[in-house]
């Protein structure tokens, strides 16, 4: 497939608006302006764009959703990218911004909003730079601002960094981070596209979902959903990295298997090594096994496969990997990240790291491993988001497909793989 | 270990028991910073000033370095919120200091993919060159070590980010001349991200 999305990206001064204009920028704009916003809406539902920040949610029913008696409304863009293996959304916006400021116009004319956040982690300021670069660039030139092309909508874009919180990425939470409080969830329902951002309307979408919008508006709905297999269309991004040779962000459409994916695109695992275990969707998502690589690389080939496609995050983990450490340092990151606010996530985030280090220090006991489990199962779907199912994720995987690892840790009293393979080596080894 | 300098997480680990920022000096923002934030209140409907308020810290945090008891409640007070409300804030995102940091601050990523492409030996070649744990800030006030959860940055693992900008494909080999070159060039000895193509 032809890059939709990253075609110019490697190219000198592609984040640049006369670059942009040179390859039919703004054109989708131009042209949505002279529909209604209903058409939009439909084209969008009818392209089957589903939102690639990880759900999969149909952005054109999250668009219709949106209460258009209550004004204002708003369009809040989660650029807040913090899934482990995720870096998509990095690469389009410092190397294609005006794809995502049109994308945000577009979208702010197709629910009535006038109004679009772009919320980015704060870790990103280089990236933040680039974006707000572009936006002045384009408020100069008209693109964004008042009667937009003479069609009286006006739109304005505003960038606004976050501040260091995984937390702030589920979308209640980054709400309440927009309007300077805690990232902390929300209880849902009313759903954002009710009672969102200052309690009036908005629609979050990811970065990538915004960045889709340009070329369905230009190209069509029928164009778009052909791309890929049905109920999966478009183009996608897809986020290899871990054990292999080439690792890095690649454009696909979903019939793509992940094999294709990290044999072909990312090069393989290391030589002389083999596949032990792929992540296929960020580290919230359970792991699939390397019988299952011909698994095709869509939301529902994945889901049928036992895992998510999540954010498209593929992480490639060789034989060299102990599967209790990788549990630990998941652990590590939910409990850092958890908010706080539901106690058995905050609480038993904790309990599963002290436990996971225990055993990965070779001082478990065999009921550590029921009582692992029943943690696990006393914080999924016990929180307000889905944070909780995420963290406990990596424990309940690894436990279903590598219990032996478990139970050599504690039958040995260390770690069985040789000391070698540890990421953790001695300082001074080279 | 966290990345917040309060949180001792191998102690007792609660996100309520924190010390109070200390007082520090009179603060107000220079009148470059106070037009910067009115600038960024415009973007935000008029009765929610209080969205303003991440910005706000942020400035107040460049101009000072970190964030202290009057800094916060010269927040408060331009914002119309509490004191509280601000201190709320401060204390739950990972990127606000509340006691001085050094004049480079190293966040070594640790999560999943760097950290199977050798975070945990960059992080120990660090704390082995500067002389300090994670957490910790040397005697002359130059650098602070830190370990932190995924930058966004595992295809060009291990990932650094001193300050505000990132430093990739850090092997733990190369860490020493890293930080003399630190010492030498300041941030222009580091990478940078890969997705520059422009630059020279």
């Amino acid at each position: 497939m032809e890059p939709v999305l990253t075609k110019f990206v490697r190219e000198p001064n592609s984040f640049t608006l006369d670059f942009y204009l040179k390859h039919e920028g703004y054109e989708a704009l131009k042209k949505a302006l002279t529909k209604k916003p209903d058409e939009i809406i439909e084209m969008v539902k009818a392209s089957g764009l589903r939102g690639r920040g990880g759900a999969g949610f149909p952005t054109g029913m999250k668009w219709q959703f949106v209460d258009k008696k209550t004004e204002p409304r708003y369009i809040v863009c989660n650029a807040d990218e913090s899934e482990p293996g995720t870096f998509k959304d990095h690469l389009l916006m410092e190397r294609n911004p005006h794809l995502l400021v049109e994308g945000c116009a577009i979208g702010c004319y197709a629910i009535g909003a006038k109004v679009a956040y772009i919320y980015i982690r704060g870790e990103f300021l280089h990236v933040q730079t680039v974006l707000e670069k572009a936006i002045e660039e384009a408020y100069a030139r008209g693109m964004l601002g008042k009667n937009l092309f003479g069609s009286g909508f006006d739109c304005d874009v505003y960038v606004h960094r976050g501040a260091g919180a995984y937390e702030a990425g589920e979308e209640t939470a980054l709400l309440e981070s927009l309007e300077g409080k805690r990232a902390q969830p929300r209880n849902k329902p009313p759903f954002p596209a009710v009672v969102g951002v200052y309690g009036k309307p908005t629609a979050v979408n990811n970065v990538e979902t915004l960045c889709n919008i340009p070329s369905i508006v230009a190209r069509g709905a029928e164009w778009y959903a052909a791309l890929g297999p049905e109920k999966n269309g478009g183009p996608k991004l897809y986020c290899v990295s871990g054990h292999v040779k080439k690792p890095g962000v690649f454009e696909a459409s979903m019939n793509i298997t992940l094999r294709e994916l990290i044999e072909g695109h990312a090069g393989g695992v290391r030589d002389g090594r083999t596949l032990k275990a792929v992540i296929p969707g960020g580290s919230s998502v359970p792991i699939l096994l390397p019988d299952q690589l011909d698994t095709q690389a869509s939301f529902d080939a994945i889901q049928k496969a036992g895992s998510l496609l999540g954010s498209a995050a593929i992480v490639v983990l060789d034989d060299t990997t102990c599967m209790v450490w990788l549990a630990e340092n998941l652990l590590h990151f939910y409990r850092h990240e958890s908010c706080g606010k539901c106690t058995p996530c905050r609480e038993g985030t904790d309990w599963l790291y002290k436990i996971l280090r225990r055993i990965e220090r070779g001082e478990g006991q065999m009921r550590d491993l029921d009582m692992l489990q029943s943690i696990s199962n006393n914080i999924a779907g016990r929180t307000l988001c889905a944070f909780g199912d995420a963290a406990v994720t990596p424990v309940l995987t690894t436990l279903k497909h590598f219990r032996h690892e478990y139970e050599a840790h504690i039958r040995e009293g260390r770690c069985t793989l040789p000391a070698e393979w540890r990421a953790r080596q001695p300082v001074g080894a080279h | 270990m966290s990345f917040h300098p309060k949180m001792a997480y191998d102690a007792t680990f609660h996100k309520s028991s924190r010390e109070l920022e200390e007082e520090g000096p009179e603060f107000a923002y220079t009148a470059q910073n106070r037009a910067r934030f009115d600038e960024i209140v415009k973007r935000y409907p008029p009765d929610q000033r209080r969205s303003a308020v991440l910005p706000a810290l942020y400035l107040a945090q460049y101009q000072q370095g970190y964030i202290t008891a009057n800094a916060i409640r010269h927040v408060a007070e331009l914002l119309g919120i509490t004191r509280a409300d601000v201190e709320d804030v401060v204390s739950y995102y990972t990127m606000f200091y509340t006691r001085p940091v050094g004049k480079y601050v190293i966040n070594v990523c640790r999560t999943l993919s760097c950290a199977i492409n050798g975070a945990e030996r960059v992080t120990a070649e660090l704390s082995a060159k500067l002389g300090i744990k994670p957490g910790e800030t040397d005697a002359s006030g130059t650098f602070t070590l830190m370990e932190v959860e995924c930058l966004g940055a595992c295809d060009r693992a291990p990932a650094v980010m001193v300050n505000d900008a990132w430093h990739e494909c850090l092997k733990p080999e190369d860490v020493p001349r890293l930080v003399d070159d630190l010492r030498a060039r300041g941030e222009r000895a580091l990478s940078g991200c890969f997705h520059v193509v422009e630059k020279t």
